[in-house]
């Protein structure tokens, strides 16, 4: 309901209501819903057969959606409507929160993916835009983990959403180590730098007692203003699972990163990190600081990892360094090829497909790596754009410019 | 005699034992439009980038308005007024025309955090001025262009490529305007037509002191003021082309000593 009160401000406000209008608004209102559905189906059924059906639907919907014309409805809301993305993406998942509210995996996933999400918003400011190759976000992810654990133990005094913050800083000042060493590099041997970081992190992590060593640490649930976030969802508010509670930060924190991610693209921060990707030494020419801009994404994309492994964190209850394995800083890579390199909204399609598939499939899960391998190199031979190719920048909502 | 804005002293750039540049003397002034020829590796564009910072010089001294700026890192150079197209075009070619001009005036715009992110308004006015900027610059080249605002450079003809190059190296309206070799992969007649532009721009800015590295001897002969004739990172001539062409020293250069 919400969107479409919104949807139809945005649209009265700036001209009458006609037959066309009406009709788009009722598709923009059963596309939102369709998609609720197909994910609850996505998150909900259990039997592999049905996710194979669902999976074989899915394209062929899309494929009618496209011919129907109605997907170009779509983008044309997208690119005429001020937040028209974000608006949708948080009702939308909204609804879906409430409707799985006694499912704990389901939520569980659906929680995971959204902190993917905006790990991988991360990976888009650095590798996108300023077009730096990271890999070593689940590493990042693991600093704010950690620091969330640490934090929460010895100044649980502090407001839990004050140290999810610190988290985050933690995670952006950590990664301040490698700025050096990447801007004296390019391209693979950027990328080996990461390479490095990652596995001599956990390392680390595994070696020292301070931080449990091998056996991991437990990590304190999130309390806010005396809610604590492991108690079922409060009866007021209908009930429900735990995890209720962590999914809507996790979405709150989504689409945060989101906007940000949008502004940043949409402002000379954006096309400043374009310009450093493309060309450095034009760049240079016409005053671009290059390290400026680099270092900025860097410690920007750093600083979403840790704050969504801090609730990573809390969520789990326990950490361990062997939940920051090398392959999911390449599952995080994935998922941005998969998506489209730059293109922000393509990071949740992609997120959810990679995150979700091997859970449902247990046939997957094994060979997990192999098929994602297989994946990436099928999209960078006949799709080196992703699914959903970055267009050209747009500063604002057409209409009102 | 106009002022001096540019002046090299022994101007030197080695790379190991290889000297692209040999003790250069060299002299720019206000409103100036110079020739700089030369056979293929006789370090025409090694001077450019020498000039723009991207190779330090081994030694001697840039001076730019007696001012001695040897040295100076490429955003430097471009805060000091000086901006140049390249060889091999150097466009951002995913990104549209309008991104690569507002690249150009890099040093016009406001980058604060607070008005890129979260004052909108402002940043919207900001574009607004910076867009109205680029397209009364692109439709004193070309009308058609112009009308491409929006639109990848990916998708633009190569003169357009080359109209959008010399715009943005235009934009922030510079003082010394270095071109390096704009006819390449043009026809002669679309040389022809970027060039009457180009002095049709230069009547409007008459200081603009500009550089022109260039093969096609034609079109030297026709825009420049003077040349330099530069040969094995030395200079060979200077003066008038006609002068410059009908000499000795020169034409051994370009056909070799008979």
């Amino acid at each position: 309901m919400a969107a479409n009160r919104l949807v139809g401000r945005s649209f009265c406000g700036t001209r009458l209501i006609t037959m066309s209008d009406l009709k788009t608004k009722l598709e923009i209102l059963l596309g939102v819903a369709l998609c609720v559905v197909v994910l609850y189906g996505f998150l909900y059924l259990e039997h592999e057969w049905e996710i194979g059906l669902l999976l074989v639907i899915l394209p062929l919907a899309i494929l009618f959606l496209k011919r129907a014309n109605i997907l170009s409805d779509y983008q044309q809301a997208a690119r005429t409507i001020p937040r028209f993305t974000l608006i949708s993406f948080i009702v939308g998942v909204l609804v879906l929160i409430v409707l799985l509210r006694d499912e704990h995996f389901a939520l569980l996933m659906l929680t995971t993916v959204l902190l993917y999400v905006t790990v991988s918003l991360g990976l888009t400011i650095q590798f996108g835009f300023a077009g730096l190759v990271n890999f070593a976000a689940i590493a990042f992810f693991g600093i704010g983990a950690y620091s969330m654990a640490v934090l929460n133990y010895h100044f649980h005094a502090l407001p839990d959403l004050l140290i999810i913050l610190f988290s985050g800083l933690t995670s952006a000042l950590l990664g301040a180590l490698l700025i050096l060493p990447i801007l004296r590099t390019k391209g693979h041997y950027a990328a080996l730098i990461t390479i490095a970081f990652g596995i001599l992190l956990r390392t680390f992590l595994e070696v020292n007692d301070v931080f449990g060593g091998p056996q991991g640490l437990k990590v304190g649930a999130i309390e806010i203003l005396g809610w604590n976030f492991s108690d079922s969802f409060p009866s007021v508010l209908g009930g429900g699972s735990f995890y209720m509670a962590y999914a809507i930060m996790a979405l709150l924190l989504a689409a945060i990163a989101y906007l940000l991610t949008r502004l940043i693209e949409a402002s000379w921060f954006g096309l400043n990190m374009d310009s450093v990707r493309l060309d450095e030494v034009a760049s240079a020419s016409f005053g671009i600081n290059i390290p400026r801009w680099k270092i900025t994404a860097f410690m920007l994309g750093n600083f979403f990892a840790g704050l969504a492994g801090a609730i990573y964190a809390a969520m789990s209850g326990f950490i361990a360094p062997a939940s920051f394995n090398f392959s999911d800083s390449l599952l995080l890579v994935s998922i941005v090829l998969l998506g489209g390199i730059g293109n922000a909204v393509a990071v949740i399609p992609a997120a959810l497909l990679i995150v979700v598939l091997p859970e449902k499939f247990q046939v997957i899960q094994e060979y997990r790596l192999l098929l994602f391998g297989i994946v990436v190199i099928l999209i960078l031979r006949f799709r080196p754009s992703g699914l959903m190719p970055r267009g050209l920048r747009q500063y604002f909502p057409r209409s009102s410019t | 005699m106009r002022p001096v804005v540019l002046k090299t002293v022994e101007l030197t750039v080695s790379f190991g034992g290889l000297k692209a540049l040999n003790c250069l003397d060299f002299e720019l002034c206000e409103g100036q439009f110079l020739g700089l020829i030369g056979p293929n590796g006789s370090g025409k564009t090694t001077f450019f980038n020498a000039l723009t910072g991207i190779y330090s010089p081994a030694s001697g001294n840039v001076f730019l308005y007696g001012e001695k700026i040897t040295g100076a890192s490429p955003n430097k150079v471009y805060d000091y007024g000086i901006t140049r197209t390249f060889q091999r075009s150097r466009l951002a070619t995913p990104l549209s025309v309008l991104d690569n001009l507002i690249i150009g005036n890099q040093r016009n715009l406001n980058f604060g955090l607070w008005q890129n992110i979260f004052d909108r308004k402002r940043f919207k006015a900001e574009l607004k001025k910076q867009t109205e900027i680029a397209e009364a610059l692109l439709s004193r080249f070309s009308r058609d262009l112009a009308a491409l605002l929006f639109k990848p450079v990916s998708s633009l003809s190569m003169i357009d490529r080359r109209r959008v190059e010399v715009c943005r190296a235009l934009i922030s309206e510079p003082k010394i305007l270095l071109l390096d070799e704009p006819s390449a992969g043009m026809t002669p007649d679309e040389t022809r037509a970027l060039m009457d532009e180009l002095q049709d721009w230069r009547k409007q800015h008459p200081l603009l002191a500009t550089i022109l590295i260039e093969h096609e001897m034609e079109l030297i002969n026709k825009v420049s003021d003077t040349c330099v004739v530069l040969n094995y990172g030395e200079k060979i001539a200077e003066g008038r082309y006609s002068d410059v062409a009908t000499k000795t020293s020169v034409r051994a250069a370009y056909l070799g000593e008979d």
